[in-house]
């Protein structure tokens, strides 16, 4: 899957030695396993953040559509011969605008022609991506690669670009986080309260649409779920307090990102499988606590208090 | 459509692919337009990729490649039921479990490509082939297999589409009329399951959700009446399939799914153009004044 250099199978097949210690140097003695812990640690940061924020507003679809429009942007950008990098960012983006013209429906049956809209920009997206991949020819072992991830090969200014482009990200996250969760929250009472509804769901699907086309230069276009809706989910699941519950997934992500890449340097299967398995794991183990909690709860007070998170990731939001 | 019926009796590959692939639009136009309506299309996305993993794990254990196909496909569209049902609709859980399948699919990806790369390496072939489709590539034997289960589909939705249209549109009047609204769901979802194994094998798991989604969604930006919504979105799908086909066969740079995609995709922006000229709103959004700004309460979802 990860053919890379010949070293690295060498050092897979040895396998984790005794000392742990060890290990840790002798993999980070490495300078692409630096960079991909790098770009690894950038991407967790960002993708659980935004990602608590799409959790919060239940635009998963449009997220996983996103995700996946990289591919086809970074297959085109293969077959033009110009910057990967800038190929995600533009199908992102591109797939974003398209998204966001489309008005969200505020009647009975929740968002039927919205969803219609978002399956078609995925598969086509997609379609397009076999297109440029048949129009480059001869590309086959990399397609595996766009779509499951690989963190080999990161380099230098990759890195560079994923750190600006999350600063600017999350910088107009906290700029925009208050009357974001408002609107999220609530976006009738919002929009009658001045907050500018629509602007804001323009603006967070942009930034959704950057998270994804980093995340998905480490996960693989498929895979980018599992960084943006993991952590998310899971730290939802356990508290419903916003600067707590942010502070949560991206220490969820963080771990996620981090173990999972230790592990694919040792393993001879992809990256995402990792990425996806903890993150899932993380998930259910959460859920499993809450269940707990709401069961065998010590107190009313606490049985309370998880009764009402229920109600936070949008009950009020689909216009029920 | 002649020219269609010259190719088809040019090449023997092409009379399966043209068979199968409509009987397999047909199934998918009739079962997308009722997933739209139920506004369960992420569900569809959830299956498409399940599709993909458990086709690959059968690669992977060396059983037939349509056992897993069907098997997991029919599995998860059950498990998407007992969960829409316990979640109340929650994407966040349909997200996070089809995620972890579909990183199981890259570890099945992965084992069966190594596992076959002395037989002259052709797992990621069959990989990219599951992925994206191969209709071309459809033996008689195959497309025959694709044409009854499609059939199946067909048939079971049109003897279930009644009481299923009425319990989608309004589940609460229909369960107080005696429908049996939770026996639809799960019978629905086995159908959109069966529908996601065949549709795999045309146009692949990644784009199969383009044949549930675009022609459903433009039938029902055409008509606001369900019934016509639902033919017409199996004719938009069946001639998609067709034009699809058949640009793929001119132009052999454009592959045939991007083809099919790609007309379904053009006809559904159509409908928004044309709507838009017509000055039309379809569906007519049920009334729902707020005060305040139209316009903003419309961007508030």
């Amino acid at each position: 899957m990860n053919p890379g250099p010949h070293f690295l199978t060498l050092l897979a097949l040895a396998g984790p030695g005794p000392n742990p210690l060890d290990d840790l140097r002798q993999m980070l003695a490495l300078h692409f396993m630096v960079n991909a812990f790098r770009a690894g640690t950038v991407v967790a940061v960002l993708a659980a953040a935004v990602g608590w924020f799409m959790v919060l507003r239940r635009q998963s679809f449009a997220g996983h559509t996103l995700a996946v429009v990289s591919f086809p942007g970074a297959a085109a950008a293969v077959w033009l011969g110009v910057s990967v990098t800038a190929g995600y960012f533009a199908g992102c983006i591109a797939a974003a605008l398209v998204i966001a013209l489309v008005p969200r429906s505020t009647s009975g049956r929740p968002r039927s022609q919205e969803s219609a809209v978002i399956g078609t920009v995925q598969a086509f997206a997609l379609a397009s991506g076999a297109l440029f991949v048949s129009l480059y020819g001869g590309f086959l072992d990399s397609i595996t690669g766009l779509l499951f991830g690989s963190f080999l090969g990161v380099s230098d200014g990759q890195v560079l670009t994923l750190a600006l482009v999350a600063l600017v990200v999350l910088v107009l996250l906290a700029v925009l986080a208050r009357p974001l969760l408002f609107a999220s929250m609530d976006g009738a009472v919002a929009a009658a309260s001045g907050v500018p509804v629509r602007a804001l769901s323009v603006v967070f699907l942009l930034m959704l649409g950057c998270t994804a086309a980093e995340v998905s230069q480490i996960t693989g276009a498929l895979l980018v779920f599992a960084l943006l809706v993991m952590p998310a989910a899971a730290a939802q699941q356990l508290t419903a307090r916003p600067v707590l519950g942010m502070g949560l997934a991206v220490i969820f992500g963080l771990a996620v990102a981090w173990i999972s890449l230790a592990v694919a340097f040792y393993s001879p299967w992809p990256v995402g499988f990792f990425v996806s398995t903890f993150g899932f794991a993380l998930y259910v183990a959460a859920s499993a606590l809450r269940g707990l909690v709401t069961r065998y709860g010590p107190s009313k007070r606490a049985h309370g208090r998880v009764a009402a998170h229920s109600d936070i990731p949008g009950a009020g939001l689909v216009g029920a | 459509m002649t020219t269609a019926a010259f190719f088809v009796f040019a090449h023997p590959f092409l009379a399966s692919a043209f068979g199968a692939g409509t009987a397999i639009a047909l199934a998918a136009g009739l079962t997308g337009s009722i997933v739209v309506l139920r506004g369960q299309v992420f569900a569809g996305d959830a299956l498409s990729h399940v599709a993909f993993t458990g086709a690959l794990a059968a690669l992977a254990l060396g059983v037939d490649l349509r056992l897993g196909l069907y098997g997991g496909c029919i599995a998860f569209a059950l498990l998407l039921a007992v969960l829409g049902r316990r979640s109340g609709g929650d994407d966040t859980v349909i997200g996070a479990v089809f995620a972890w399948v579909l990183g199981l699919g890259a570890l099945f990806l992965s084992v069966f490509t190594t596992s076959s790369s002395g037989t002259g390496g052709s797992g990621g072939t069959t990989g990219v082939n599951v992925l994206f489709g191969s209709i071309l590539g459809l033996s008689r034997s195959q497309a025959l297999g694709d044409v009854v289960v499609a059939l199946l589909v067909v048939m079971a939705l049109l003897l279930l589409g009644r009481p299923l249209l009425f319990a989608s549109l309004d589940p609460a009047v229909a369960a107080s009329r005696g429908v049996p609204v939770r026996a639809l769901s799960y019978g629905f979802f086995v159908l959109l399951g069966m529908t996601a194994g065949v549709a795999t094998q045309a146009v692949g798991a990644l784009l199969l959700l383009g044949l549930l989604a675009a022609p459903a969604g433009a039938a029902q930006r055409l008509t606001a009446r369900p019934f016509r919504a639902l033919w017409l979105s199996a004719v938009i799908a069946v001639g998609s399939m067709w034009a699809g086909l058949s640009l793929a066969y001119v132009i052999s740079a454009v592959p045939p799914s991007f083809g099919i995609l790609g007309v379904a995709t053009v006809i559904y922006l159509g409908t928004f153009v044309w709507t838009g000229l017509a000055g039309r709103r379809h569906p007519p959004a049920p009334a729902r004044v707020r005060p305040g700004t139209g316009r903003e309460v419309a961007g508030a979802r």
